[in-house]
């Protein structure tokens, strides 16, 4: 702050403390007595009258004290321009002081914790414990508060995954996040109308559950064309690609007939947002260990 | 002094109520006009595009802010959940700012970049769809009304006035870069960049 403000403010802020108790005793003086009489002051509104009384004592002094109040608040805390007050208070310093006290009591649980490999740390309850509530805090609203997941979102609490179940592959999508792509009719962009039939008659197939079988025949090329590259050959998916299993019983965006084809036709983007950065390095460790402990 | 004097005349009455009245202001806010630390873009802040623009007043439309806020207090309780405590240098570009009152919902300074993309859309078509105890009205119109960019060129324009720094390249773009936008794409948009530029998070 500039000079020119730093003084323009402590001018302002002074002159209304002095001018305060400026005005008390100002309005005091012109005062005639200091007891109790009957006199008015001579003025009367619709037959009212007021009284010419001094403020009682203890009244005029509470004013008094409230003044005073302000110049001692105003020489410990920030509140004249560039002067910084004798306690130096800040809300940053304030703030800092805050994390440090909890740095200091929490920091050691959660290094010893943080050092603690993945699995044997899903077997550590108090551990489990602090991991739910990160889990509450800062994945329940995509993936449930019984991670149990939804459509597009995945459950945690099967043996299915699309990325890895393994603390490596746990801690490696909590820490970078992923990116989740199915391009819309996989890598085959002029697939016709007939052709996408084909294609979800066949993905139908792989759990017995096809609408028309020659349809689901024919639809064998088109995967192998469209889909194969992400897909495998037998549709087992692969997981350095989040790509998934089309034979199992686990769907994440829903297993009939209709929702596949939205799918082929449409494609899906998702993303499990990277949380590096947003929770510590420990605080992911825990929450890798309660996800790993949801399954095993 | 006599108070007569003041009391029985109303003009110079007039003077001194507005004397005192006016300390407050004087003190507190105008010098804040002049000041660096609430002036100044933080470093990499850069204007809203056209499409987050018109993200921005469909959140204001709709009226988010009166159940979100956009301010996170340095508290250690706050910095926890939303991440790093709000600066002033973040919102020298928001004309008017949407910090709020009042939170019904979480705070919002931050989510950019929190969830995914598909599930804010899936979010705001219905809360309830993904947050069951959620009780944020649904939101199922922006999937079908078009971004309207009749005005988007005068709203960047009228900002450039007052300071903020777009060029006139896009300004004469604007309206060709939210052609055929849904309005859900808009506010998304805006979303998502909330809060991104302070790169300590934590």
């Amino acid at each position: 702050m500039s000079t020119f403000w730093s003084i323009w403010i402590s001018a302002i802020v002074l002159g209304t403390v002095f001018g305060c108790w400026w005005l008390l005793h100002a309005t005091r003086k012109s005062q005639t007595t200091d007891v109790e009489t009957d006199r008015t002051v001579g003025h009367s509104f619709d037959g009212i009258e007021e009284y010419d009384n001094p403020l009682p004592k203890w009244w005029f002094y509470l004013y008094i004290a409230t003044c005073i109040f302000a110049l001692g608040y105003l020489a410990l805390y920030p509140g004249l321009g560039n002067y910084k007050g004798l306690l130096n208070w800040t809300s940053a310093n304030q703030w800092e002081a805050e994390i440090a006290d909890a740095d200091e009591k929490y920091g050691p649980i959660y290094a010893q914790y943080g050092q603690t490999p993945v699995e044997e740390l899903s077997k550590d309850g108090d551990a489990l414990k602090i991991g739910q509530r990160l889990f509450a805090n800062n994945c329940a609203v995509c993936h449930g508060s019984a991670a149990r997941g939804q459509v597009g979102f995945p459950n945690l609490t099967d043996d299915d995954w699309l990325w890895g179940g393994t603390p490596e592959a746990i801690l490696e999508t909590l820490h970078n996040g992923r990116m989740g792509n199915m391009p819309a009719k996989g890598v085959m962009p002029n697939m016709t109308n007939e052709q996408v039939d084909q294609v979800v008659n066949y993905v139908l197939s792989f759990s017995g559950r096809e609408k028309d079988a020659a349809a689901a025949e024919a639809g064998k090329a088109v995967f192998a064309q469209a889909c194969v590259a992400c897909h495998g050959p037998e549709g087992k998916g692969m997981q350095v690609l989040g790509a998934p299993n089309l034979t199992d019983n686990v769907w994440l965006y829903g297993s009939n007939y209709e929702w596949i084809k939205e799918t082929v036709l449409h494609g899906r983007q998702n993303q499990m947002p990277a949380q590096s950065g947003r929770l510590s390095e420990d605080q992911i460790q825990i929450l890798a260990a309660y996800v790993y402990s949801l399954s095993n | 002094m006599k108070h007569e004097i003041v009391e029985k005349n109303i003009g110079l009455m007039i003077v001194f109520i507005i004397l005192v009245i006016s300390g407050g202001f004087l003190a507190e806010v105008l010098p804040l006009f002049f000041l660096k630390s609430v002036n100044e873009p933080i470093e990499g802040l850069e204007p809203l595009s056209a499409l987050e623009l018109e993200g921005r007043d469909i959140y204001i439309r709709e009226g988010c802010h009166v159940c979100h806020t956009q301010q996170i207090r340095p508290f250690r309780a706050e910095t926890e959940r939303y991440g790093h405590y709000s600066v002033a240098g973040e919102f020298v570009y928001e004309r008017p700012f949407l910090w709020g009152s009042k939170r019904t919902g979480p705070d919002l300074a931050r989510v950019g970049g929190r969830y995914s993309d598909a599930w804010q859309r899936q979010h705001l078509y219905n809360p309830r769809s993904v947050v069951p105890e959620s009780n944020m009205p649904a939101f199922p119109w922006l999937f079908e009304d078009v971004v309207n960019h009749n005005g988007t060129a005068a709203k960047l324009s009228t900002l450039q006035t007052l300071g903020v720094p777009y060029t006139d390249e896009q300004i004469a773009g604007a309206a060709d870069q939210l052609e055929g936008k849904f309005e859900i794409e808009a506010l998304v948009a805006y979303l998502q960049q909330l809060g991104t530029v302070l790169s300590d998070k934590r």
